[in-house]
C-alpha cells in the first residue's frame, strides 16, 4: 500500500527468512549427528506395500488427468477397480463393488447433494 | 441466559431431522474410530463435504457427535488387536492389551466407555460455563489483543506442545505460506497467484485438510497392508460390570484426567492425543501402585481415556469465543463455521444465541447417547474389525477424491488433495507434525489483518503492542510460552 510501511510483501518475506534459518539448522544438526542423507521409507522393499502405494498416486493422477474428459462414472470404477486389484483383492468381488461404490456416490454426490460430477463421454446417457 | 433462547436451542435439536443426522454420525464416529489408520480427525475432514449441504445445527452436530464417538471408539481395537484406533488412545494401547491378555477385556472396554463418558460431560460443562464468559471479556478485544492471541495460539501449538519445536515451526511456516496465496490479504494484493484466477480466491482449505489427514492416513495403511491384525479375545461379556465400583475406587484420576483433558484441549494446536499422553504420564505419577502401570492397570486408562474425551470439548472454548482452534478437528470446524455464516467470535454469542446453546445441548446428548451406541460398538466390534482393508482403504480414498471436488466443483481440489496428502505423508513420517501446518493456514490470514490494522491505528509504532493491560499482558505470555522448551531443559538438568 503506498505511504504504508508494512505492505504484502512483508509477511512472506518473513515466512521465507523463518524458513531459511529453521532449514539452515536442521542441516547442521542433522550433519553433526552424522547419518546417511536419505533414507528409504521400509515397505519400499516389500513387493505388496510398493506396489499399493504406487497405485494410490498413480490412481489419483490418473482420475485428475481423466475426469473431465471420459467422466466420474467410468474413471471412478476403472481406478477403484485397479486399487482393490493391487491390494489383491480378487477380480470377482472387486469388480461388484467398485460398481456398487460408484454408483452409491452418484446417488449420494449427484443426486442428493446436486454436486456436477462430469459426464464426460457418457454425456448423452446423463441420467 | 434467556429461557426463550435456551427453548429455541431445544427445538433447533429436537427435530426429527437433527436427531437422525446425530444418530447416523454416531454410527459413523464409532466405525471410523474403531478401525486402526481411520482417525476422528479423518472422520471430521470427510463429513465436511456433506455437512456443506445442511442447515448449520446438524451440520456441526454431526461433527460433535461423529468426533466424541471416534475417540472412544478408539479404545476398542486397543483392547482386542494392541493397535490404538485413534492416536489418542495410543497412551493406554499397551495397558488395555495387557488387561484383556489378563482375562480383563471386559473391564478394560467397559472403563474405557464409562470414562469416555464422563470426561466428555466434565469437558462439556466446562465449555458450557467457560465460553460464554470469556466471550464476555472477549467483547473488549481490539486487533492488539487478537494479534496476541493469534500469537499465542501459535506459539503454544509449537512450544509447549512438542518435544522438538524446530520442526514444529518448519510445519507452522509452511501453513502460513498457504495461507497468504490470493487477494485476501489486508492490501488486496494478489500473491502467488501466477496470474491463475482460481489461485486469486486462495487455497481452499477443506481439499488440503482431506489431504493431509485422510490421504496420508490412506498411504500409512497401504504402506503397512501387509501386515494382518490378529484379534485378542472374541467374545465379550457384559462390559458395565465392575464400573461403579472403579469409579468409587478413583475419584482422583477421574477428575485430575478431565479437567487436565479439557485444558489441553482448549490450549490451542494440542488435542486428544496429547491429553491422553499427558494424563497417563500424570496417572502414573500420582497413582499409589505406579508399579503396576504397564501390567494391565486399570487406573491409567481411566484417566487418559477421561482426558481425551473431554479435551475435544475443550478444544471448542477457544474456537467459538476467539476463532482460534484448540486442536487439529476445530480447525476443520472453524472453516464449517464460517461456511456456514456462523463466525465464530465472541458476537456470535449475542447474535446466534440459540445456535450456540443448540451446540451445548449437542454435546450433551452425544455424550449421553454414547453409553448405549458404545455398548453396541463393543458388541459389534468383531464384525467391525473384520472390515477388510483392501477394499475399505479404495472407496474412502474415492470418497476424498469427490468430497475434495465438491467444495468448490473444481478439479483443483483434487490436485490440492492429492499434493498435500503427499506433503502430510513425507512431513510425518520424517517427524514433522501437521498440526501446527494446519494452524497456520486456518491463522494466517488472522494474524496478518490484526497485525496491519493495528499498525495502521498506531501508525507505525511496533510498541503500541504492548500498551494496552490485556494487550501487554498476552504478549508478554507469548513470549513466556516460546521460553517454555528452554525451561524444560532447565528443570530435565535439575531432576537428574
Amino acid at each position: 500500500m503506498p505511504g504504508q510501511k508494512f505492505g504484502p510483501a512483508l509477511f512472506p518475506g518473513l515466512v521465507a527468512a523463518g524458513l531459511g534459518i529453521c532449514g539452515l539448522l536442521l542441516v547442521v544438526s542433522g550433519a553433526r549427528q552424522g547419518g546417511p542423507w536419505f533414507v528409504p521409507p521400509a515397505w519400499i522393499h516389500r513387493p505388496q506395500p510398493r506396489a499399493g502405494v504406487i497405485a494410490v498416486l498413480a490412481g489419483l493422477v490418473l482420475y485428475i488427468l481423466l475426469a473431465e474428459r471420459i467422466g466420474f462414472h467410468i474413471v471412478a470404477f476403472v481406478v477403484l477397480a485397479y486399487w482393490m486389484r493391487t491390494l489383491r483383492v480378487s477380480w470377482r468381488l472387486a469388480l461388484p463393488v467398485a460398481l456398487i461404490a460408484m454408483l452409491a456416490i452418484h446417488l449420494a454426490f449427484y443426486k442428493a447433494l446436486r454436486v456436477p460430477l462430469p459426464w464426460g463421454l457418457l454425456e448423452r446417457w446423463a441420467f | 441466559m434467556s429461557g426463550t433462547v435456551l427453548s429455541q436451542a431445544f427445538a433447533l435439536v429436537f427435530d426429527p431431522y437433527v436427531l437422525w443426522v446425530i444418530l447416523a454420525s454416531a454410527a459413523y464416529g464409532l466405525f471410523v474410530g474403531a478401525v486402526p489408520g481411520l482417525t476422528a480427525t479423518m472422520a471430521t475432514a470427510l463429513l465436511v463435504p456433506v455437512t456443506f449441504f445442511m442447515p448449520p445445527v446438524p451440520a456441526i452436530a454431526s461433527i460433535v457427535t461423529a468426533t466424541a464417538m471416534a475417540i472412544f471408539a478408539g479404545d476398542i481395537p486397543s483392547c482386542l488387536l494392541r493397535m490404538p484406533g485413534t492416536p489418542a488412545s495410543a497412551a493406554y494401547t499397551d495397558e488395555a492389551y495387557a488387561m484383556t491378555k489378563n482375562g480383563q477385556g471386559e473391564l478394560a472396554l467397559g472403563a474405557g466407555l464409562m470414562f469416555s463418558v464422563v470426561g466428555g460431560l466434565f469437558g462439556s460443562a466446562v465449555l458450557i460455563a467457560a465460553a460464554p464468559a470469556l466471550a464476555e471479556v472477549a467483547l473488549r478485544f481490539s486487533s492488539f489483543e487478537y494479534f496476541w492471541l493469534v500469537v499465542l495460539g501459535l506459539a503454544s501449538a509449537v512450544f509447549i506442545a512438542l518435544a522438538n519445536p524446530l520442526k514444529g515451526i518448519v510445519s507452522l511456516l509452511l501453513g502460513l505460506l498457504v495461507a497468504s496465496v490470493g487477494l485476501d490479504n489486508p492490501a488486496g494484493f494478489p500473491r502467488f497467484t501466477f496470474g491463475n484466477a482460481e489461485l486469486a480466491g486462495g487455497l481452499t482449505l477443506i481439499p488440503i485438510m482431506i489431504g493431509m489427514f485422510a490421504v496420508s492416513e490412506i498411504l500409512r495403511n497401504v504402506a503397512a497392508i501387509d501386515r494382518p491384525w490378529e484379534m485378542a479375545q472374541a467374545r465379550i461379556g457384559n462390559v458395565f460390570r465392575g464400573m461403579w465400583r472403579l469409579a468409587r475406587r478413583y475419584p482422583a484420576p477421574i477428575v485430575r484426567g478431565s479437567a487436565l483433558g479439557t485444558a489441553i484441549g482448549a490450549l490451542p494446536g494440542a488435542g486428544a492425543d496429547i491429553a491422553a499422553w499427558m494424563s497417563y504420564a500424570v496417572s502414573k505419577k500420582f497413582s499409589k501402585e505406579p508399579e503396576k502401570f504397564g501390567t494391565g492397570h486399570v487406573e491409567g486408562i481411566i484417566e487418559a481415556g477421561a482426558a481425551n474425551n473431554s479435551a475435544l470439548a475443550g478444544a471448542w472454548i477457544p474456537a467459538l469465543v476467539f476463532g482460534i482452534p484448540g486442536d487439529s478437528i476445530t480447525a476443520i470446524v472453524i472453516g464449517v463455521l464460517y461456511i456456514k455464516g456462523l463466525n465464530p467470535g465472541p458476537t456470535m454469542f449475542m447474535n446466534n444465541a440459540a445456535s450456540i446453546y443448540a451446540i451445548f445441548l449437542v454435546f450433551i446428548l452425544a455424550n449421553l447417547i454414547m453409553l448405549p451406541l458404545g455398548w453396541a460398538a463393543i458388541k459389534g466390534a468383531k464384525q467391525m474389525l473384520r472390515a477388510p482393508r483392501a477394499i475399505l482403504m479404495p472407496v474412502i480414498l474415492l470418497f476424498c477424491v469427490v468430497g475434495s471436488f465438491a467444495i468448490n466443483n473444481s478439479i483443483l481440489g483434487v490436485v490440492l488433495m492429492l499434493a498435500f496428502g503427499l506433503i502430510g505423508y513425507v512431513m510425518e513420517e520424517n517427524g514433522f507434525p501437521v498440526a501446527p501446518a494446519i494452524l497456520g493456514m486456518v491463522l494466517g490470514a488472522m494474524l496478518e489483518e490484526h497485525f496491519i490494522s493495528s499498525m495502521i491505528k498506531a501508525e507505525g509504532s511496533l510498541l503500541a503492542f504492548f500498551e494496552r493491560p490485556i494487550a501487554g499482558a498476552l504478549g508478554a505470555f507469548a513470549v513466556l510460552v516460546v521460553f517454555v522448551p528452554l525451561l524444560r531443559r532447565l528443570f530435565r538438568s535439575d531432576a537428574n
